[in-house]
């Protein structure tokens, strides 16, 4: 494998354009350009239809570009890759698995005996605090439990790349919150590269090193916003107060 | 204290109400017996309406040769075989089948056109055809039914298929699963509780075709053959006792479909 060392991620140019039902073609993602760092939080931030999901889908590998190229250390995606995972907004683990067996998916698919991938999955169980369930059904969890057991699957593949799309958009807020502190502190152990997409601007704020602002459909990278303020973030601080407010404006900006 | 005993006394009720609705449900059979019994006596022709003790006295001798003809425990056995060759054929054939179709979208356009014109033409009608082609025998019933259950079998497959959450499947190929992986680790158990739901209906029907076939001339055994055996004797009691033995059966093999649908596939309809 070339660039091995340096898993940086690179968007160049990258357009995607979707025929519709009654055969117009919708330009979900107009020219995408954007550099990652390895071991960085990216927040993709960027109104409902702009085409987030479309990016993410196209950077893990499951759409194609319609132009342009997401690469991978050096190398161009053109299929999932063991690099990458993928973490979906719900409904992605198995409800006929037990969570040990959910977590171990990635494990099983590649081959590792059981006995192997089992110690690894309850690694990454314990990682998130789920070590006791390991034996339970999805259908038994919480819905926050239920997406640390999706980030315990996905960094037991042990990918580079965490993408999630949306992963907390359908908790609670005070779950949401939890679950944003508890991812930081997995990110911080794991030192993965994190691309997260987010419709909600304080969530964008309160993880990342650098909010990347989509602009609506056909979209663009309209400015990436670098989050200076030391983490935890406290979210009534006059600087995240400040932050937020200026990447409110680009977004109602662009709306006018 | 007080809230374990509020806890407890709903779960009495609860249990109460369980069994008063069980006993409602039981009123109607027991007033059909009564009428029965009743119409028995005062028709008292035992060739039309024969008395309650005369069927359970059959029923309770279930080893005895009747007329010649077998046993009912013997019959049923035979029927049970028969239905297990068509129904297993009608599995083997539509769960792969279905499989296919629901899995490649240009599998289905070619097979479903024909699978729609098919499954319009009741099985009972091809009884004709399967007699000019194959004779009486285990051939043509296996035939009849495999024509009756295949269709729920397939559709059902299809269905379980084609209704797999895409995000399940999406998950599957970003961890790198291959597409036969994605096929035995995803979609197949996925689809597991509607194919078997297929399998019940399938069975159900598969049921009431070995009985019709078994009742067509130059059959010498089943209990459909058994029960059309007695009416030519003038048997009533031998029908209504063969006729409760083919219900009962029925039941007890939905009853363990469903059992199995309960335990194994708790997760359908609780997925989230
Ligand atoms: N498979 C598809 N076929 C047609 N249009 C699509 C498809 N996927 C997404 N789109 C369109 O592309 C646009 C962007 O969608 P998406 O990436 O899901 O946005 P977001 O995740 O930002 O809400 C939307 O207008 C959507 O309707
Ligand atoms: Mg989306």
């Amino acid at each position: 494998m070339e660039g091995n060392d340096k898993m940086s991620l690179s968007i160049k140019h990258v357009s995607k354009v979707f025929v519709n039902e009654k055969g117009e073609e919708v330009t979900a993602l107009g020219d995408i350009n954007l550099e990652v760092e390895e071991g960085e939080f990216i927040c993709i931030l960027g109104p409902s239809g702009c085409g987030k999901t479309t990016l993410l889908r196209i950077i893990a590998g499951l759409d194609d570009p319609s132009s342009g190229r997401a690469e991978i250390g050096g190398r161009e995606i053109t299929g999932p890759a063991p690099e990458l995972a993928m973490i979906f907004q719900e409904y992605s683990l198995y409800p006929w698995r037990t969570i040990i067996d959910n977590t171990a998916f990635g494990l099983e698919v590649r081959g590792i005996s059981k006995e192997e991938r089992y110690a690894k999955a309850r690694e990454y169980l314990d990682l998130v605090g789920l070590k006791e369930f390991e034996g339970s059904y999805p259908y038994e969890l919480s819905g926050g439990m239920r997406q640390r057991v999706a980030v315990a699957r996905a960094l037991c593949s042990e990918p580079q790349v965490l993408l999630m799309d949306e992963p907390f958009g359908a908790l609670d807020a005070q779950t949401r919150n939890t679950m944003q502190k508890e991812l930081l502190e997995i990110w911080k152990k794991t030192k993965k590269t994190v691309i997260f997409v987010t419709h909600s601007v304080d969530e964008a704020v309160y993880l990342s090193d650098r909010v990347v602002v989509l602009s609506p459909r056909p979209s663009e990278v309209r400015e990436i916003v670098t989050v200076e303020q030391e983490r935890p973030r406290e979210r009534t601080s006059l600087e995240f107060a400040q932050v937020r407010r200026y990447v409110l404006s680009l977004i109602h900006n662009g709306n006018e | 204290m007080e809230g374990t005993d509020t806890a407890k006394n709903r779960t009495r009720k609860q249990r109460d109400n369980v069994w008063r609705r069980r006993a409602l449900g039981a009123i109607l059979p027991i007033l059909i017996i009564i009428c029965w019994e009743i119409a028995a006596i005062l028709i008292d022709n035992e060739f039309i309406l024969p008395r309650l003790e005369s069927v359970l006295a059959v029923l309770a001798a279930p080893t005895v040769d009747i007329l010649g003809s077998g046993s009912l425990i013997n019959n049923a056995l035979l029927s049970i075989e028969r239905v297990i060759m068509g129904f297993g054929l009608a599995a083997l054939v539509g769960i792969p089948v279905g499989l296919v179709m629901g899995y490649w979208q240009r599998v289905e356009d070619f097979i479903d056109t024909t699978v729609q014109l098919f499954r319009p033409i009741p099985p009972l009608a091809w009884i004709p055809l399967a007699l000019a082609w194959f004779k009486t025998g285990i051939v043509s019933m296996t035939f009849i039914i495999f024509i009756g259950s295949v269709f729920p079998v397939l559709l059902n497959t299809v269905d379980g298929v084609k209704s797999v959450n895409k995000t399940w499947v999406e998950s599957a190929r970003t961890f790198g699963a291959s597409q036969r992986q994605v096929l035995a680790k995803v979609i197949m158990p996925a689809s597991l509780p509607t194919i078997w739901t297929g399998l019940r209906v399938g069975f159900g029907i598969a049921w009431m075709c070995v009985v019709a076939a078994e009742m067509l001339p130059g059959t010498t055994s089943g209990l459909g053959y058994l029960i059309m055996y007695a009416y030519n004797w003038g048997q009533v009691q031998v029908i209504i006792a063969g006729m409760i033995v083919i219900g009962l059966i029925g039941l007890l093999i939905d009853g363990l479909f469903r059992v199995i649908e309960h335990q194994r596939f708790r997760w359908r309809g609780m997925t989230r």
